[in-house]
């Protein structure tokens, strides 16, 4: 979708290694100040929410997917449209529970991971944790309520690295108006 | 210009945003001389002609200007009473420009949020389950077309009725709206937007 941009860069085309680095940066800066793993975790969780609440209109915006008629549509819509759009990646959808609300995301690759190695002083920091805020923020905004961490690593030494989202609740308090 | 209005609603009915384009075309300017002949009143703290039509002046025009100031409700520019300073013979010949009274932003709040509890109410009226609520209020003079996107942003452009193409434009606005608003950190959701004087994305026009 073509639109009208008065910045001279287009942002599809910035550098990748620039956002590792970006993030790699934060990440210990935020070590430093905090010195506790379990307060950065948290931290990066609600700077992810933050990004989140407002990455969602832009998604939405570009994306123009309509409302998700159950949580299953939504995994796919997260896989294949949301991740591809924004990290350029498409994780693939597994072990669903029997209930059908809980599911994982399995992610060949982590483009905020590249070359980054975990210390031993840090081993229980969650180095991407960005990621479930920004996961969990979003989902909010269409009033849906998630439960989203890492549950593999390969920062920790697991093979892959699993994010596992689990459904809540449907906000209806906050439904706009006409959505039933 | 085909889009008179562009206004954004937030989840909970309050105004984000307001941009009017419209040409007033209602407007008059004569050059008056002692006395006046059209009679003034007082009404919602403006100056409204009550008698004495004529010459592109109608009934309930507002006082917009005297020789070339704007007025600021009952008062002039420089803070005194408009009717007193009519009385003064001294004051003429002036010039004068009635049109039709520019909504103040309190003003237009109290529709926006009518037209969300409208919004609300239309589509729970509907026969269908999963309405999407008021899209288009047709009348005469305009059409106004209303998108709520998922997460219950309002967005609703007043056009033209011959416009058409509005729902591209509706998707454009939200497009802007996600990058201009939603990308300023420093920006709180659901708050008024106060653009800058260069943001004029959507004062061109479109067609």
């Amino acid at each position: 979708m073509s639109r009208q941009s008065n910045r001279t860069t287009d942002s599809k085309k910035m550098n990748a290694e620039l956002f590792t680095l970006t993030y790699g940066a934060l990440v210990t800066q935020l070590c430093k100040d905090y010195e506790n793993d379990e307060e950065v975790n948290k931290q990066l969780d609600k700077m992810g929410y933050n990004i989140g609440v407002r990455l969602i209109e832009d998604f939405l915006a570009r994306s123009s997917v309509g409302r998700c008629q159950d949580f299953r549509e939504t995994a796919d819509v997260i896989a294949k449209v949301a991740f591809k759009m924004y990290l350029g990646i498409t994780p693939s959808v597994t072990n669903w529970s029997p209930a059908g609300d809980e599911f994982s995301l399995i992610l060949e690759s982590n483009p905020l991971v590249d070359f980054v190695e975990l210390p031993d002083n840090h081993s229980s920091l969650v180095y991407s944790n960005l990621l479930c805020g920004v996961l969990r923020g979003a989902l909010e905004m269409v009033q849906m309520a998630v439960e989203v961490k890492f549950s593999q690593d390969t920062l920790r030494g697991d093979n892959v690295t699993e994010i596992r989202m689990k459904f809540i609740k449907r906000m209806e308090e906050n439904l706009p108006a006409g959505d039933e | 210009m085909a889009i008179f209005s562009v206004y954004a609603v937030n989840k909970s009915g309050g105004f984000i945003y307001q941009y009017d384009n419209y040409v007033h075309r209602a407007e008059a300017e004569k050059t008056f001389r002692y006395p006046l002949d059209c009679v003034l009143k007082i009404h919602d703290e403006k100056v409204v002609v009550s008698f004495g039509q004529r010459d592109g002046i109608r009934v309930g025009n507002a006082l917009l200007s005297i020789n070339g100031l704007d007025v600021n409700g009952k008062f002039t520019a420089d803070g005194k009473e408009i009717i007193e300073y009519l009385k003064d013979s001294t004051n003429y010949p002036l010039s004068i420009l009635f049109g039709r009274a520019r909504l103040s932003s309190n003003e237009k709040l109290m529709p926006a949020s009518m037209f969300h509890s409208l919004f609300a109410i239309g589509s729970q009226l509907s026969p269908e389950v999963g309405s999407t609520g008021i899209e288009m209020l047709e009348t005469d003079m305009f059409k106004r077309h209303c998108f709520q996107t998922l997460t219950g942003i309002k967005l609703i452009v007043l056009t033209d009725p011959r416009q058409s193409g509005i729902d591209e434009l509706l998707r454009k606005i939200y497009e802007i709206y996600s990058d201009f608003a939603l990308k300023n950190p420093f920006y709180s959701l659901a708050m008024p937007i106060r653009p800058p004087p260069q943001c004029r994305c959507w004062a061109s026009p479109c067609s």
